[in-house]
């Protein structure tokens, strides 16, 4: 019979016409003709302008801030996620299913209502920020405060991408490990970490993609001054509102591609990740 | 995809964590949380109340507040029903045939999930606005996409698109075929056998995608103040509405509809909670 | 497990429900609902909220006495460019009160949504009142903030909105380049009318040169004028606000006296903030009645008496005269003496490509 591979496997199961063309369809008219609207706009322009604007100086400072500091804040989520489902995983202690619960809370809170209280607290008299006040440190209207509200939503990323990874480290491999004389630390770096690294990794390319797209948690608390705490939505906002569509579907487009480097990459990780757990299996 | 969490392994740990390491490391834990996530939440509460529980009150029952609500709740129940019907079935396509390209398709599905708010509310009005690919069609026929409502859905839409699919699709390939082929060859039919064979094994999983795609919609930020053109009372949504009180330096009133929409985090955090107990004991990842 | 699909189908459908229920305010209601209750949405500039609340009270009952009909004036606030590039992109404003009267004659341009002639419908070409621009500084004035030339100072922060967006930074922008003009000019602005074309051109090069470096000394471009004043008094940037005479006055009167002053500087321009109803979407939704009595209620006294107390220049004399002492006296041009007309100055100066980008991104640290 016909040699070529078919596109799809003969199924009992109805339904695949049906279902696939609707989901092609509702993908096409809510996801793809819209992004390539934009693609296309942007591709308007010829090369030379798009490059000029995309690397305008204002730009570029917003990108410095945007990418550097979703990188410091998923990094601290990395390190302090890490620290937080090690603590839920490995040990009992009084709050623990009320830290677990609430660690979930950054994802279903409204970017807005984060923002608001984020720049409050921390603001000069804020209740956080009248204390760092005290000590010379400022954190809204500066770097610091968006690095804050990139780490506050890029938290559960981080936590529950490492949780389960933590609870499936064989504790017959751990044991093995320290009976041989493997001092604690050790058996972190030897046993554990290798074994938790895609979860990580993963976790913190989530925590990533998120930090560098956020609008609403950070205008409230970032001070906006161009040049030195504006973020890429941010500008894309403002030349929106000066009706400089190329400007702004230009630097859409930025985004865009980054998101999409993004997505490569988690599916890439995710991917190491499967190998990893069906490869020990 | 992030793939479905595994079953929990108990571990015969210490008991109620003893040494310094540990102490430590609690302890790192929990200042970090409540710098960074208990005190704010705290504050949306304190700041909401300041002024007494008649003000708060108040706040939330002027023309623009209720107004705001209105809209949320009505984008909400556009949005989400919609997004449902799409990530089943997308699940259903996904899960139970195998086919080229489902790997791409799957990614595709994922991409607003990445994309930043603020261009997911730029693309429609790309397309919509009166320089749009559509807009001088729309401004002959004097429809109003962009700075209304039908544009907000749009963003809305975009930007909640993959969340039910993104809990149900793992789940349904988990469950495999075999139970449904049984089904189909005893002779029920397509939807006959989806309402009595695979629902009942991704419930839960649909649920919490549900209540997460609606606390996005309900929260969207982003999106919906690119494209809704910020008139209060018309277009704005709660968290618009929670934008403008606070840029009038209208704190109560701010905190005041910030309080509602935490309200709804928690829930949403609750439905959580009680699916996990009542599912099958596995701890859900994002 | 059919108890759970019975929930979720419930579920889903008392959505739907609750979706049916979608009010659309724009669309004429049914018969006997337009007799009761009509709506309009008026797009404003930036900081006439004050104003418009009162007014917006005071119309209602003129028009319920009137006709029995309840009106809900619904308001719109941003920065005049901003608003009027929102009409144009198919805003259903019923009315516009904006900046200047480009901005609304923009809405005709480019939007097609008003008809020619539009200024000549409502007196004094359609600017029911006055405004001009002055500095608001801090308490002592520590910077010793006298007049234009002072902005300049090194070190020297200024508070201004964005050209491209707030129609008062037009005006600002204009004011500062008037101010220098006349300078070169031998400090008579109607020299302008008598000098030759190299003088012209040189005075013009030197204005150019102020405005530029007026602006290397901004921090930050807000949307519009009460963005502005946030940004000048609540979040204390900057050392000296550009500001509308009626926002300065404002905020001394929110604020008091103790925190901040206003200093009068030596010339200023004569702002004029432009209304017009809007043709296309009145007769669509049947409103240009309303509309239009809307508009002509700022010009009775009653209307006018609302506009000066909150520190707008009114046109009716005898409100004016009673109300003569709360504003300053200074000196000042209109834009036709100065720049030969609002076409021809947004041409040159806002458009894309005009002088102020030039000078904006030349500037750009």
């Amino acid at each position: 019979m016909a040699t070529a591979r078919p596109w799809v496997n003969a199924s009992v199961l109805p339904g695949f016409g049906l279902t696939l063309g609707f989901t092609g369809i509702f993908l096409t008219l809510i996801v793809l003709i819209p992004i390539a609207a934009l693609v296309l706009k942007a591709a308007s322009l010829p090369l030379s302008e798009f490059w000029s604007i995309a690397t305008e100086p204002r730009a570029m400072a917003s990108y410095r801030l945007t990418f550097g500091a979703s990188l410091l804040a998923a990094s601290l989520n990395a390190v302090f996620g890490l620290i937080i489902a090690w603590s839920l995983v490995r040990y009992r202690f009084p709050a623990r299913r009320f830290i677990d619960a609430i660690i979930d809370l950054p994802f279903a809170l409204p970017t807005a209502v984060s923002g608001i209280a984020l720049a409050t607290v921390f603001g000069p008299q804020g209740w956080i920020g009248r204390w760092l006040a005290a000590i010379g440190i400022q954190v809204a209207y500066t770097w610091v405060g968006v690095v804050v509200a990139l780490t506050l939503i890029g938290l559960p990323f981080v936590v529950r991408s490492v949780q389960p990874a933590l609870e499936e480290v064989e504790a017959t491999l751990e044991e093995a490990a320290e009976s041989l004389g493997a001092s604690r630390w050790m058996v972190f770096r030897r046993v554990i970490l290798p074994t938790i690294a895609p979860a990580l990794a993963t976790g913190f390319t989530l925590a990533l993609a998120r930090a560098i797209g956020e609008y609403g948690s950070v205008i409230f608390i970032a001070g906006n001054l161009p040049m030195l705490t504006e973020i890429t939505p941010l500008l894309i906002v403002i030349k929106l509102e000066q009706y400089d569509y190329l400007g702004a579907a230009a630097l859409g487009l930025v985004m865009l591609c980054v998101s999409f480097l993004i997505l490569l990459t988690i599916n890439a990780l995710n991917g190491w990740r499967m190998k990893r757990l069906v490869g020990r299996r | 995809m992030i793939a479905p969490a595994r079953t929990v392994v108990q571990r015969a740990g210490p008991g109620i964590a003893s040494g310094l390491i540990p102490a430590l490391l609690i302890g790192l834990s929990i200042a970090f949380l409540m710098l960074i996530l208990v005190v704010p939440v705290a504050s949306v509460i304190g700041y909401a109340f300041s002024r007494g529980l008649s003000v708060y009150l108040a706040a939330l029952q002027t023309p623009d507040t209720v107004a705001a609500i209105r809209l949320t709740l009505v984008t909400a129940a556009i949005v989400v029903p919609l997004n449902t019907v799409f990530g089943v079935t997308a699940a259903w396509a996904i899960a139970k045939f195998d086919f080229r390209g489902k790997q791409s398709l799957i990614s595709l599905i994922d991409l607003p999930f990445s994309v930043s708010p603020v261009v997911a509310g730029l693309v429609f009005v790309l397309l919509f606005g009166a320089q749009g690919w559509f807009g001088p069609w729309l401004r002959d026929h004097d429809i109003s996409i962009v700075f209304a409502f039908p544009g907000i859905v749009l963003a809305t839409l975009l930007v909640t698109f993959p969340y039910v699919a993104r809990e149900v699709i793992p789940v349904m390939q988990l469950q495999g075929r075999e139970s449904e082929e049984a089904a189909i060859s005893l002779g029920a039919g397509g939807l006959r056998t989806f309402f009595r064979v695979t629902l009942p094994g991704i419930r839960w999983a649909l649920l919490y995608g549900i209540i997460l795609c609606n606390a996005r919609a309900m929260g969207e930020f982003g999106a919906v103040a690119v494209i809704s053109g910020h008139i209060r009372g018309l277009t704005t949504t709660m968290p618009l509405h929670v934008e403008i009180l606070y840029n009038e330096y209208d704190l109560v009133g701010a905190f005041a509809v910030a309080s509602l929409l935490m309200l709804l985090a928690l829930v949403t955090l609750l439905v959580k909670a009680v699916i996990e107990a009542l599912g099958s004991r596995r701890r859900r990842s994002i | 497990m059919s108890v759970t699909r019975n929930a979720l189908v419930s579920l889903i459908a008392s959505f739907l429900v609750a979706g049916c229920d979608n009010q659309d305010s724009a669309s004429p209601a049914n018969d006997s609902a337009v007799l009761q209750e009509v709506r309009l949405l008026n797009v404003s500039y930036d900081p006439t909220r004050e104003m418009y609340r009162e007014f917006n009270e005071a119309f209602a009952a003129h028009w319920l006495a009137e006709t029995g009909q309840n009106v809900l004036v619904q308001q719109s606030h941003a920065g005049s460019g901003s608003q009027a590039r929102a009409v144009i992109e198919g805003l259903d404003a019923d009315v516009v009160t904006l900046a200047l009267a480009y901005d609304v004659e923009a809405i005709r341009l480019h939007g097609q949504r008003l008809q020619p002639g539009w200024q000549s419908r409502l007196p004094n070409n359609s600017a029911p009142y006055t405004s001009t621009i002055v500095f608001l500084v801090r308490e002592g004035n520590p910077r010793n903030v006298r007049d234009w030339r002072d902005l300049v100072e090194p070190g020297l922060q200024v508070v201004t909105p964005n050209p491209k967006t707030s129609g008062g930074a037009r005006w600002n922008y204009l004011a500062a380049w008037g101010y220098e003009l006349e300078q070169a000019l031998g400090g008579d602005v109607a020299k302008l009318e008598t000098a030759s074309p190299e003088e012209v051109k040189r005075a013009e090069a030197r204005a150019e040169r102020f405005v530029a470096e007026l602006f290397r000394h901004v921090p930050v471009l807000d949307r519009g004028a009460r963005a502005s004043t946030n940004t000048f008094v609540q979040r204390g940037i900057g050392d000296v606000l550009l500001a509308w005479e009626n926002e300065a006055l404002l905020a001394l009167d929110e604020l008091g006296a103790e925190a901040l002053e206003i200093v009068v500087p030596s010339v200023s321009i004569l702002a004029e903030p432009t209304v017009a109803v809007v043709d296309s979407v009145v007769d669509r939704k049947g409103t240009r009645t309303v509309a239009r009595a809307y508009l002509e209620y700022l010009y009775t006294p009653a209307g006018q008496e609302i506009v000066a107390r909150h520190y707008f220049r009114p046109r009716d004399s005898e409100v004016g005269a009673r109300y003569r002492d709360q504003y300053p006296g200074i000196r000042l041009f209109t834009i036709d003496e100065v720049f030969g007309g609002w076409n021809e100055a947004q041409a040159r100066h806002f458009d894309d490509g005009g002088v102020f980008d030039r000078i904006y991104s030349d500037g750009a640290r």
